[in-house]
């Protein structure tokens, strides 16, 4: 694809429709694509751009088949991302993309798919779970495991006990610290991937949390026996363009942005274990 | 040397005398003529109109860290090797708007910066700095999107290439292979002569364009001896080169030694100025400013030149990736000699050599890869 005459910096202006409050510091935005819909792939990101100060990568996590709807759930950890906690219904977002590789959805058919979520982790990858779900007879096994710091820090609570209640979904939830009104598992996520059921001579993994859960989750999977080249997982870097042109998300030779942000583990693995690469 | 001259360019004599000539008929055809001249100090790449903007009788001496003009006067226009800053400013500059977002009614509406562009020519680009603009084409022109405020201007060039006749301290495009004569990339590439008192450039013309303005120029065919006279200035000049860099196998020799102590010991020297990266002419990053007006009605998205040698380069929430100078060294390093190979298919360095010039604690790329290499030998 060879996007000749397009302007990849100038960003559209998108009218948001509903903002619903996740936790406290989180929040999702659904946001009206103009004609003909939005269109990505599960994986994928959009620059959001808030007017006057500033834009950031945020990946996408809405129902790929929802065209209608622009789903995004953003956590505050800046400057940008406060001024978008402030939009309101009928505020206006700038929107860039969508960007980037996608979770091999079509390499997982006919496979048991581990699904690894690590707290703001679990938006990039609902996409993913949402396109399983509307074509179940496609996969085998479907696994998510999803881990929190604590109670209060769940997202998409009701959506986690909606896919619990499922008779063809297993779902594991775990928290960091337990407290007196939690009688689920304690422990870090990396805790419930020995009790996950899975193929493991054929399952296909995905991960996304913070990266020092990614390296040790990876570990777990591997002992399970799913070998590097069926584990994928979503990086995040500095961006400033979204089109490999600005520099930021460079990771020795990948760019996170259009080589990225998923990535299978063979890939990666030489990067993983090096120190401020 | 003959390598260099493919058999369909033609060649020409410029009388230095008609050099004025040469200028009038590139800023006649509409061009913004951009060339070498002495301010501050320094050779400073800005606009040319007359000879006497030349930095005719200078010379510069370049060595680690160490950047001085001399006059030496010898009647050359082009006797100095290398300023600062590279052409890159003029193609993908310092700072640009990108866009303007202005509040309206139903919300605001985001424009294109669409500032007019302006034909410009290129005077006195060296070998090294061609093959950095054939890197950035590879880099702003041949992913997926294409950079439009780099292609708009990049297509519009009039390339007037000087084979080098002086090499620099800190030079090493032989080793690059990009130098120290032009063999492709140019419209015109000059060689200046100067013997028994007499003073002329032979002129490679590449393009139909190059002949244009070269006839204009009063410049008459080159007869085969003027043109190897004008080889050997080349052969001569790559004989001086002093430094030089064992390419062979430098991507996978970083790749492989990424946890090396030498980045520790190197960073202990760097002051993580990114001066290196300023006089890049390869060094692409950009980050991206907002500013909006006192009332917050309009807003502007401006980029500007970055440094992979800032905290704010690599920041995510949380911190900064590259915390240490140590990495960031590494990045930079690796960058240019090693992951630009699997990004692009080339090298990131051309072998000009600025970035060991304008070191204030004259880190030497050359060295430092050199003590890589070494180290493996034990």
């Amino acid at each position: 694809m060879k996007a000749e005459n397009i302007d990849p910096m100038l960003t559209k202006p998108l009218r948001i429709q509903r903002v619903q409050r996740e936790l406290p510091d989180t929040f999702t935005l659904e946001i009206l694509p103009s004609n003909g819909g939005f269109h990505f792939t599960p994986g994928q990101f959009n620059m959001l751009y808030v007017f006057g100060v500033g834009e950031v990568p945020i990946s996408i996590c809405g129902d790929p088949e929802k065209s209608k709807s622009l789903v995004h759930t953003i956590r505050i950890v800046g400057s940008v991302t406060q001024a978008m906690s402030r939009l309101k219904s009928g505020d206006t977002i700038g929107v860039r993309g969508p960007f980037g590789s996608s979770w091999p959805l079509a390499e997982a058919e006919g496979k048991d798919v581990v699904i690894v979520a690590g707290g703001i982790g679990l938006p990039p990858l609902r996409p993913a779970i949402y396109h399983i779900l509307n074509h179940r007879e496609k996969y085998g096994k479907v696994v998510l495991l999803y881990g929190a710091r604590n109670k209060e820090e769940i997202i998409f609570w009701k959506e986690l006990e909606q896919w619990r209640s499922r008779f063809d979904m297993e779902v594991h939830v775990t928290v960091d610290r337990g407290s007196g009104n939690w009688h689920g598992n304690v422990g870090v996520v990396t805790t419930l991937v020995p009790r996950a059921t899975f193929n493991s001579a054929d399952a296909i993994a995905m991960m996304v949390g913070p990266e020092i859960m990614m390296r040790f989750t990876v570990l777990e999977l591997l002992k399970r026996g799913i070998t590097g080249d069926r584990i994928y997982m979503s990086m995040e870097r500095n961006m400033k363009c979204g089109v490999g042109i600005c520099g930021h998300c460079q990771w020795s030779h990948h760019f996170i942005c259009k080589d990225g942000p998923v990535f299978s583990y063979e890939q990666i693995k030489v990067l993983l274990d090096k120190h401020e690469i | 040397m003959n390598k260099a001259t493919t058999s369909s360019n033609r060649h020409y004599i410029l009388q230095s005398g008609d050099f004025q000539r040469l200028l009038d008929s590139i800023i006649g055809n509409g061009y913004r003529c951009l060339g070498p001249t002495v301010q501050d100090q320094a050779i400073v790449l800005d606009d040319v109109s007359s000879v006497k903007d030349l930095p005719v009788g200078w010379s510069d001496n370049q060595q680690a860290a160490a950047y001085r003009l001399q006059k030496n006067g010898s009647p050359a226009f082009f006797g100095y090797v290398l300023g600062p800053g590279s052409w890159k400013k003029f193609l993908y500059p310092a700072r640009e708007r990108l866009l303007t977002t202005t509040r309206s009614r139903s919300g605001w509406k985001a424009e294109a910066s669409a500032e007019p562009v302006q034909k410009m020519a290129f005077l006195g680009i060296r070998p090294c700095e061609l093959q950095a603009l054939a890197v950035l084409d590879k880099v702003l022109l041949e992913g997926t999107y294409a950079d439009p405020v780099y292609r708009a201007r990049r297509s519009q060039i009039l390339v007037i290439a000087v084979n080098c006749a002086e090499v620099g301290g800190t030079c090493f495009c032989d080793s690059m292979s990009t130098g120290p004569k032009a063999v492709s990339g140019f419209d015109l590439a000059l060689t200046e002569i100067i013997t028994d008192g007499k003073h002329h450039f032979v002129v490679e013309s590449a393009t139909a364009k190059g002949d244009e303005i070269v006839k204009l120029a009063h410049g008459v065919s080159a007869s085969d001896q003027e043109i190897s006279k004008a080889d050997a200035v080349s052969t001569a000049a790559a004989k001086k080169l002093s430094k030089k860099l064992n390419t062979i196998g430098v991507k996978d020799l970083l790749a492989r030694n990424l946890t090396h102590p030498r980045w520790k010991e190197t960073a202990g020297r760097c002051l993580t100025c990114s001066n290196c990266t300023l006089v890049c002419p390869t060094c692409f990053c950009i980050t991206v400013e907002d500013y909006t007006d006192l009332k917050g009605n309009s807003a502007e998205r401006v980029r500007r030149w970055d440094s992979c040698f800032t905290m704010d380069h690599s920041y995510i929430h949380g911190g900064s990736i590259r915390n240490t100078p140590d990495s960031r060294y590494r990045q930079w390093l690796t960058h240019k000699f090693s992951s630009w190979w699997e990004q692009y298919g080339i090298s990131g360095c051309v072998g000009c050599g600025r970035c060991i010039t304008w070191c204030p604690a004259a880190i030497d790329v050359t060295e430092e890869i050199q003590a890589i290499r070494d180290s493996e030998k034990t």
